[in-house]
């Protein structure tokens, strides 16, 4: 099989961002086209005159992946290039649920044919792990620090996969590093979907989350088991398929694993904010059915 | 009248300014257009959004995108696959589109756009001065000024030949008057299709987006590498002189008209006073030394087409006689109390033996009128100056004292 993601790159040992976008062209296949906002990923992967991309690649701004995407799609049409020529957008949280989400909702309304892949690792981790509408409550970053006063992030995730099914989107998933079928699947079902598809994964940031750099699948798994991430897939706006995940795990073996909760298990007043997240994970497996 | 009058007198027709333009861009057969509505813009893309409704635009998609930051954005996108492209703003829409102009020219992408000239807010204000294109000035694209309806649809073909050029690579924007030109009806020949087909051929990409042949767009540079992006986005505006200049006369071969190419002159062989300015202010200008001419007053323009790349020996070479040399700016760099146009023409002259004194007027901010009484005022201080020197360097004209 062609590598269309190759080894060089400048990503940190266990990086999610690499992972992930193996995982995605994967799933693409090599007649694509890939845009990539600001992030990790653009910076670590094309330090010029190298590029670790052996699809073709464009990277413009941090907010306008989706409106780049867009220009793409109606370019190939106008040119008659269309074909199967699939159009790809990769980008982090920040750029995807924060700066970017104008140009995505303009994009997804528009009804353009592409895909659009959200790595979230739950902060902005390409300038040193601040806090993002992706960071999940009670997580420590550097612009939401655990303190004397605080928890950490006050607020819990943005519903992104909810927000794009709202604007009609034909194939909306959910997916985690843990899996990488499940990702691989996922991806190549929505970009053989017509109209714009959206995969939101999961992925554990070893330098942002704090754990070793072999467990980025590990802690992957665990926030699928706790029911912290549940993997589903809708179409057209309706959930059509949800992964069980039998007798869930308790959400304190996910936090255990990672520096950013470290304070919930150090600081009085921890077991009932961990308490807190375990009420996320369980009305998640409740709405789901997971 | 000679026949070749007549034979273009039979082509004329009476159209308002955007339409002309929106015809302009629909014959040199774009691929992809890109907009968000914004006033005074809005009958140029809704011209366009017509034209692809009816069918007339072949081989097009016109993308109606949630904001001015993602109408450039996307054409990004479009440019990189190798389609040509159009865009038009103004105003606020131009200055929001700032990060995206940068990019653009950055990633050399021959993008065409019309900057239909508008005041920046606040106070908001929808009329004409050209804060907002000056504003740009150091984004990299190229800038075209135009005097009238004619030139502002001409300048279109005129603006696509000049930025894909494989010497040149730099997106362009075609600046045209707020409501002056752009909500005006005159007589213009509409671009004729076969002459512009004959005047431009389709673009041909030197890079492009294709998964035939992957490559990488918009790769960091780090400072091993940075410089040289910018300087060879320096010399492609070098470059651009010339092609502007090439351009014009190309022009003017395959249609008959002729406008200059980084500037144009009025009047200016024997002239003691010149007036340089930029767009539509130049009629005016113009009707205002056939007055004064009458009267043995030797006045002339020199006309800006070409704010970047800035035409400095073209201006060098038409000023040198002057006695004294006028800048009428409709812009202000606020906290320095001079015009964009004044800045760079002083500066032009610095390091050379031309001593000439060099005045700016900033003159019809917000859309406020201006008539030939005030340029006769500003010609009749001129006169004062060749008598008995500079006493006001750079000023505001037509302030209402009454209001302060």
């Amino acid at each position: 099989m062609k590598h269309l993601f190759v080894s060089g790159h400048r990503g940190c040992a266990g990086c999610c961002d690499a992972m992930a976008t193996k995982f995605t062209l994967m799933g693409a296949g090599e007649n694509c086209i890939v845009v990539s906002p600001t992030g990790c990923l653009e910076v670590m992967t094309t330090p010029f005159p190298e590029s670790s991309w052996n699809v073709p690649w464009i990277h413009s701004l941090f907010e306008n992946a989706a409106a780049v995407a867009s220009g793409i799609e109606a370019a190939l049409k106008a040119l008659g290039k269309k074909d199967n020529t699939r159009v790809v957008a990769i980008g982090g949280d920040g750029a995807t649920m924060d700066i970017g989400l104008q140009a995505i909702s303009g994009a997804f309304e528009r009804g353009h044919d592409f895909t659009y892949v959200c790595i979230d690792n739950e902060a902005y981790m390409n300038t040193g792990v601040q806090r993002s509408s992706g960071t999940p409550f009670d997580a420590s970053t550097t612009t939401s620090p655990a303190g004397k006063i605080s928890f950490g992030n006050p607020r819990p995730k943005k519903n992104m996969p909810a927000i794009i099914a709202a604007h009609g989107s034909p194939y909306v998933a959910t997916t985690s590093l843990g899996y990488a079928k499940d990702m691989i699947n996922k991806v190549k079902k929505a970009t053989e979907t017509v109209g714009p598809t959206y995969i939101h994964c999961h992925a554990p940031c070893t330098t942002g989350w704090g754990f070793d750099t072999s467990k980025t699948v590990e802690v992957a798994q665990m926030a699928v088991k706790t029911g912290l991430w549940p993997l589903f897939e809708m179409e057209n706006g309706e959930i059509t398929k949800v992964r069980k995940i039998g007798k869930p795990a308790p959400v304190e073996d996910y936090l255990r694993m990672q520096s950013r909760f470290k304070h919930l298990f150090t600081k009085e007043g921890g077991e009932e904010e961990i308490a807190k997240i375990q009420a996320i994970a369980d009305k998640n497996i409740e709405y789901y059915g997971l | 009248m000679t026949s070749k009058e007549k034979l273009e007198m039979e082509k004329m027709v009476v159209v308002e300014g955007s339409y002309a333009v929106a015809h302009a861009v629909k014959v040199c057969r774009p691929n992809v257009i890109s907009a968000y509505p914004i006033t005074p813009q809005t009958h140029i893309v809704e011209g366009l959004s017509q034209f692809m409704a009816d069918g007339e635009i072949p081989n097009c998609e016109y993308i109606n995108v949630e904001s001015e930051f993602s109408a450039l954005s996307a054409l990004v996108g479009s440019s990189a696959v190798g389609a040509r492209c159009y865009s038009a703003t103004t105003s606020q829409g131009l200055e929001l589109m700032h990060e995206v102009l940068f990019n653009v020219s950055g990633m050399r992408l021959p993008i065409v756009m019309t900057v239909v000239n508008r005041a920046v807010s606040a106070p908001i204000n929808i009329w004409n001065d050209q804060q907002d294109s000056i504003s740009q000035r150091d984004t990299g694209w190229i800038q075209l000024y135009a005097e009238n309806l004619q030139e502002a649809a001409d300048m279109i073909a005129q603006a696509y030949k000049i930025a894909e050029d494989k010497e040149v690579l730099l997106p362009a924007m075609v600046c045209m008057d707020g409501f002056i030109l752009s909500h005006v009806y005159e007589p213009v020949i509409l671009l004729e299709q076969e002459l512009t087909d004959k005047y431009l051929p389709p673009y041909e990409p030197l890079y492009k987006l294709d998964p035939k042949k992957p490559m990488t767009f918009g790769a960091l540079a780090d400072p091993n590498y940075y410089t040289e992006f910018r300087y060879l986005q320096q010399k492609a505006m070098e470059n651009a002189l010339k092609k502007i200049e090439s351009a014009a006369n190309e022009f003017y071969e395959i249609f008959g008209r002729y406008y200059g190419g980084l500037i144009d002159e009025y009047q200016t062989e024997d002239a003691d006073i010149i007036l340089m300015a930029m767009g539509s202010i130049a009629g005016t200008i113009k009707d205002t030394i056939d007055n004064l001419r009458q009267n043995g007053v030797k006045v002339g323009l020199l006309k800006v087409r070409a704010f970047r790349p800035f035409p400095a020996e073209a201006i060098r070479k038409t000023i040198k006689d002057a006695k004294v040399v006028v800048v009428l700016d409709k812009n202000i760099s606020l906290g320095l109390n001079e015009g964009a146009l004044f800045t760079e023409t002083k500066s032009c002259l610095y390091n050379t033996k031309n001593r000439v004194p060099v005045v700016g007027y900033m003159i019809g901010h917000g859309g406020r009128d201006i008539r030939m009484c005030t340029i006769e005022k500003i010609i009749s201080e001129a006169q004062e100056i060749m008598k008995s020197g500079i006493k006001i360097e750079s000023q505001f004209t037509d302030v209402r004292e009454e209001l302060i």
